[in-house]
């Protein structure tokens, strides 16, 4: 059995039902928003610190404010020395759910350190950006706070990052990858590594 | 007689370039208007040499992309209707400018040169009639196409503005009762007349129902929100579904003329035209051009003064016009077609007729 609840429909009334007064009160808020919009324009425009009006960023002029939680691009992290810090657990290739991260496992020249990775590729076209790698890992050698926002690019290869790319995402600014294009562009990068200290 | 024919050409020069620079100026001030009552930005990219104006140069970009663009024509159209269509309709709305008084008559180098191209007897009537001949622009245009949906389109537009023809015709019976003229000139002149000493008698005041009727009518005339179905081109599939480039770009221009062109016939029959209240020149005050306030203060300025005042009104009645149907474009949902229909023919027709009753009535109530 359905069950049917009628609505009762307020009829209108004659005032409402004769247009005008209901087209003025509508005029109103667009004429709100017009003239105060109008104010406050004029108002920065002659320097007066009125408010912005305006929820638009103009990307790329400017990008919106990036928490540190953000998950971007991934970066691998490095030792003092350089060094990969990854140790080729294959922990994250385990865990990724989209089958993104492809990692060649070599004997690490440190006699302290079992494995190091010889390559590491992560293919984002597959991503889904989850962040279940860097829950994973257990050296804390795969991050993915590198900051960068526009990920875009005109062929697949520039998608697949490889070791080298990875472990130096966070030193790279975004000319590196649309050169001329995104001129300007300001990101703001934030560096994690300073403020967890220890490892 | 040659000076005449120069008098002529450059008032028609200078319509001209108030409509097709009006228009022009409407698209940017159509989007940064839209832009600032929805809290948005609006167009602000496009630069010549980092010289942005606001985003003018945005139209000008607009206007280049649209002149580059392939024009196309459908193969089983009718090339010769299909290209002309854009011209049928939007040559009427240029013309109809040609009757409107956009200034006093002014003295000029011995010439008494009235700042109006054509001055007619049956001025308003011209108006209509040229606004009936642009609906022959959107219909070829549908039919030429050889396209179900451009001739749907265009049926549907036709029918529209054939609907709200009538309500402009009968709510311009009102004023022409009320002014006892169809010449564009005279009923601006019998505006600048007083109401029992003091209130100005422009057509919004001794006739506010016409005025009620004939906005919105225009509005749906010049196929404006909220009565834009036939242009909703995303939305709804409308007559110039097979036009492209340039010449779909005179559809716009057309209606964006039109605008200004409605604007300007809305001013002079029901906003004063150029009068502005309690000014009057040397001509109708024996001699004493100037402000003649109702209070009895009477403030004494040049005819020279009076004259380019009553222009600048004039420009502003109609800015303040183009700038109303715009507002009124981005604040209202658009009709459904049967309310549309529903509309014209069962609520603003009757009104208008009513108009008229009793306009007549009291007419004759204050003759006898």
């Amino acid at each position: 059995m359905i069950d049917v609840k009628p609505v009762n429909r307020s009829k209108l009334t004659i005032i409402q039902n004769s247009y005008y007064p209901e087209l003025l009160k509508g005029l109103g808020v667009t004429m709100r928003h017009f003239f105060g919009n109008l104010a406050r324009h004029t108002g920065r425009a002659i320097g007066l610190k009125t408010k912005d009006p305006m929820v638009t960023i103009l990307y790329p002029e400017k990008t919106r404010h990036i928490a540190p939680r953000w998950r971007g691009r991934h970066r691998l992290m490095t030792r003092p020395d350089g060094s990969p810090r990854c140790v080729a657990c294959m922990m994250c290739e385990t865990a990724c759910p989209d089958d993104c991260i492809k990692i060649t496992a070599g004997e690490s020249p440190d006699g302290r350190i079992e494995k190091y990775p010889v390559a590491f590729e992560i293919d984002l076209l597959r991503c889904c950006f989850c962040g279940l790698c860097v829950e994973a890992c257990p050296e804390d050698a795969i991050r993915m706070d590198s900051g960068y926002v526009a990920l875009g690019g005109v062929t697949r290869s520039e998608f697949y990052l490889d070791r080298d790319f990875l472990l130096h995402n966070s030193e790279m600014t975004t000319h590196a990858q649309f050169p001329g294009e995104l001129d300007g562009m300001v990101v703001k990068r934030v560096d994690l590594s300073k403020q967890s200290g220890g490892h | 007689m040659l000076a005449e024919f120069g008098i002529v050409l450059g008032k028609i020069a200078f319509v001209l370039f108030l409509i097709l620079n009006g228009a022009g100026i409407l698209t940017w001030v159509e989007r940064k208007q839209g832009a600032l009552i929805s809290d948005r930005i609006g167009a602000n990219r496009a630069s010549i040499l980092g010289i942005k104006l606001w985003g003018l140069i945005n139209s000008l970009a607009d206007a280049m992309k649209l002149a580059f663009k392939e024009d196309y024509s459908p193969p089983r159209g009718l090339h010769f209707l299909h290209s002309i269509a854009p011209a049928i309709a939007m040559f009427p709305v240029f013309l109809t400018f040609a009757v409107i008084p956009f200034g006093p008559p002014i003295e000029l180098w011995g010439h008494h040169i009235r700042l109006q191209i054509l001055n007619l007897d049956i001025g308003v009537l011209f108006i209509l009639a040229f606004g009936s001949i642009a609906v022959y622009g959107s219909m070829i245009a549908g039919w030429a196409s050889n396209s179900k949906y451009a001739l749907l389109g265009g049926m549907r537009t036709s029918a529209q503005m054939i609907s709200y023809e009538i309500i402009l015709g009968l709510a311009l019976i009102g004023p022409i009762l009320v002014f006892g003229t169809m010449e564009p000139a005279a009923m601006v002149n019998a505006q600048n007349t007083l109401l029992w000493g003091w209130l100005p008698r422009w057509g919004i005041v001794v006739q506010p129902l016409a005025f009620l009727l004939f906005l919105p009518a225009a509005l749906a005339e010049g196929k404006r929100a909220p009565f834009d179905m036939p242009e909703g081109e995303s939305e709804i599939i409308g007559y110039f579904t097979e036009y492209s480039g340039m010449r779909w770009g005179m559809f716009f221009l057309g209606e964006l003329a039109e605008i200004v062109v409605l604007s300007a016939v809305i001013t002079t029959i029901f906003l004063g035209g150029y009068h502005i209240p309690y000014l009057y020149d040397a001509v109708e005050q024996a001699g004493q051009a100037g402000f003649h306030f109702p209070w009895g203060s009477y403030w004494a300025l040049g005819d020279w003064t009076v004259a380019i005042l009553r222009i600048i009104a004039f420009a502003l009645k109609v800015a303040f016009l183009m700038w109303f149907q715009i507002q009124v474009r981005w604040t209202f949902p658009r009709f459904r077609y049967d309310q549309l229909m529903r509309v014209s023919w069962r609520e603003m027709m009757p009104a208008a007729l009513l108009n008229i009753g009793i306009t007549g009535l009291i007419l004759m109530l204050l003759k006898n």
